[in-house]
């Protein structure tokens, strides 16, 4: 089994190095969502550090959405779907290595280069760490309940309007905890509480969101 | 004897049960509200710190239980189709979701226009109001997803993920944003202040909550009755009804 999920995160990751512009998409978006809110608010540096951490987090979590059209819509054009759905191995590890897989491409290079926007933000040096951290535990939840969201409007009509609304009221948690944390590092309380709240989503949307998303599969591919 | 449990689990014998229940329920709920809202404007004393603009809860109160109960209605309706794959539970539930979406807004809305006079501000990001919006996004996104999809067995069962995907997500969601709210400053103004209550308010909102309850019991059916005529449209039983009704 284990030979088999290796393989769907090869293969994910093989075909989004072939298709290399669809990842750098992604990440423009978020520095450029990033950027505009200077221009909008003020170049007050005062202000801008105080945002920081919410700035980029809102930004993330727009840029997480926006990749989730393609996290299964390519396997269900061509066929790749039908067969992982009828497949030995259980749908729901296959989705949770689909996700992982999706979150390599979509999420990590996020995490890497928040920290040079932070810095652009005035952000404490001393506290990139932990806004990184935040973001390298809370974009895989993001993902997690992404799949759910992109698994139920696989094929519909207007599907990217919907899926955000379908995906954006269940991010609220992940945004307030997750920009939490480096707010309250900034604020000398400690960003702790919130990475452990973080890294408890993660563990129950690892747990729970694949299974979801497999049965959210299988109603929509019927 | 056994009692057959599944009689009315068909659209063909629920459909006249449900046009009985809801005039019933109607009828019911026309009393309740009366009674709640003659007891809400004339019976009940003016509130020694709030004047007369308390009197707002009497709408505001039941609506927000409703708002929440009602998405647990849904979810079990969502889930019991899900689970046993019968048809009329997804009907239910699709019935349901308009009914908590209006009480979610009504409950904002009043929100609103007590806390104008009484906070001096429309909104304030309050852990409540804020788990209400975002409970209000969630039904939004459920009949969104619904009416999306053309297949109505496909809309019921996604419809029911979604549903049931939410009410794990509502409790995570309230808790974190009334931590959210605690962590950034304590709340200049809070809900669950409330003064210890007059009888007669208590009894007020209590008839209201009554009234609103067999309003959304009514409300459910007839809107349920419509999905049934509409999906059932090929039955037999479907275009009888319809030919005796026109």
């Amino acid at each position: 089994m284990l030979a088999a999920l290796r393989c769907v995160i090869h293969r994910d990751l093989l075909l989004a190095t072939r298709r290399s512009s669809d990842v750098l998409t992604v990440l423009l978006f978020f520095v450029i969502v990033v950027s505009l809110f200077p221009l909008g608010i003020g170049p007050d540096p005062e202000l801008l550090r105080t945002i920081a951490p919410g700035v980029v987090w809102v930004a993330a979590l727009l840029a997480s959405m926006l990749a989730l059209n393609r996290m299964f819509a390519a396997d269900h054009a061509d066929g790749t779907l039908e067969q992982m759905l009828l497949g030995a191995t259980p749908l729901g590890m296959t989705v949770a290595a689909k996700v992982f897989a999706h979150w390599l491409i979509s999420g990590l290079p996020l995490v890497l280069i928040s920290p040079v926007l932070a810095i652009q933000f005035d952000f404490p040096q001393e506290l990139l760490g932990v806004l990184a951290l935040s973001l390298a535990l809370g974009t895989p939840v993001l993902s997690l309940i992404g799949a759910i969201g992109a698994a139920l409007t696989l094929g519909l009509r207007g599907g990217g309007a919907l899926l955000s609304l379908l995906v954006l009221p269940l991010y609220v948690p992940v945004l307030i905890i997750g920009a939490g944390a480096a707010e309250s590092a900034a604020s000398g309380l400690g960003g702790d509480a919130q990475l452990l709240l973080l890294g408890a989503l993660l563990v129950f949307a690892g747990a729970f969101a694949p299974w979801a998303a497999a049965v959210a599969l299988r109603v929509s591919v019927e | 004897m056994s009692i057959n449990w599944f009689k009315y689990s068909s659209p063909q014998t629920f459909f006249p049960l449900a046009g009985k229940l809801a005039l019933w329920f109607g009828a019911l709920a026309l009393v309740a509200c009366g009674a709640g809202l003659y007891i809400g404007f004339f019976v009940a004393p003016t509130d020694a710190q709030q004047g007369e603009a308390y009197r707002i809860i009497f709408i505001h109160v039941p609506a927000a239980w409703m708002s929440m109960f009602l998405y647990l209605v849904m979810a079990f309706w969502a889930g019991l189709g899900l689970a046993f794959n019968t048809r009329l539970s997804g009907m239910m539930a699709s019935a349901l979701a308009p009914t908590g979406a209006l009480f979610t807004f009504v409950a904002l809305w009043t929100g609103s226009l007590w806390g104008k006079p009484t906070w001096g501000t429309w909104w304030v990001w309050d852990a409540r109001l804020t788990s209400e919006l975002i409970l209000l996004f969630l039904y939004f996104g459920f009949m969104a997803l619904q009416a999306a999809i053309d297949d109505p067995r496909r809309a019921d069962k996604a419809g029911a993920v979604l549903a049931l995907v939410g009410v794990v997500n509502i409790p995570i969601i309230y808790f974190s944003v009334k931590w959210w709210n605690t962590l950034h400053q304590g709340a200049s103004v809070s809900l669950s202040k409330a003064p210890t209550m007059a009888a007669t308010m208590f009894a007020g909102m209590i008839v209201m909550a009554f009234g609103f309850w067999f309003y959304s019991i009514a409300a459910a059916l007839m809107r349920a009755r419509c999905i049934m005529l509409e999906r059932e449209r090929a039955s037999d039983w479907a275009v009888e009804y319809a030919k005796g009704s026109t």
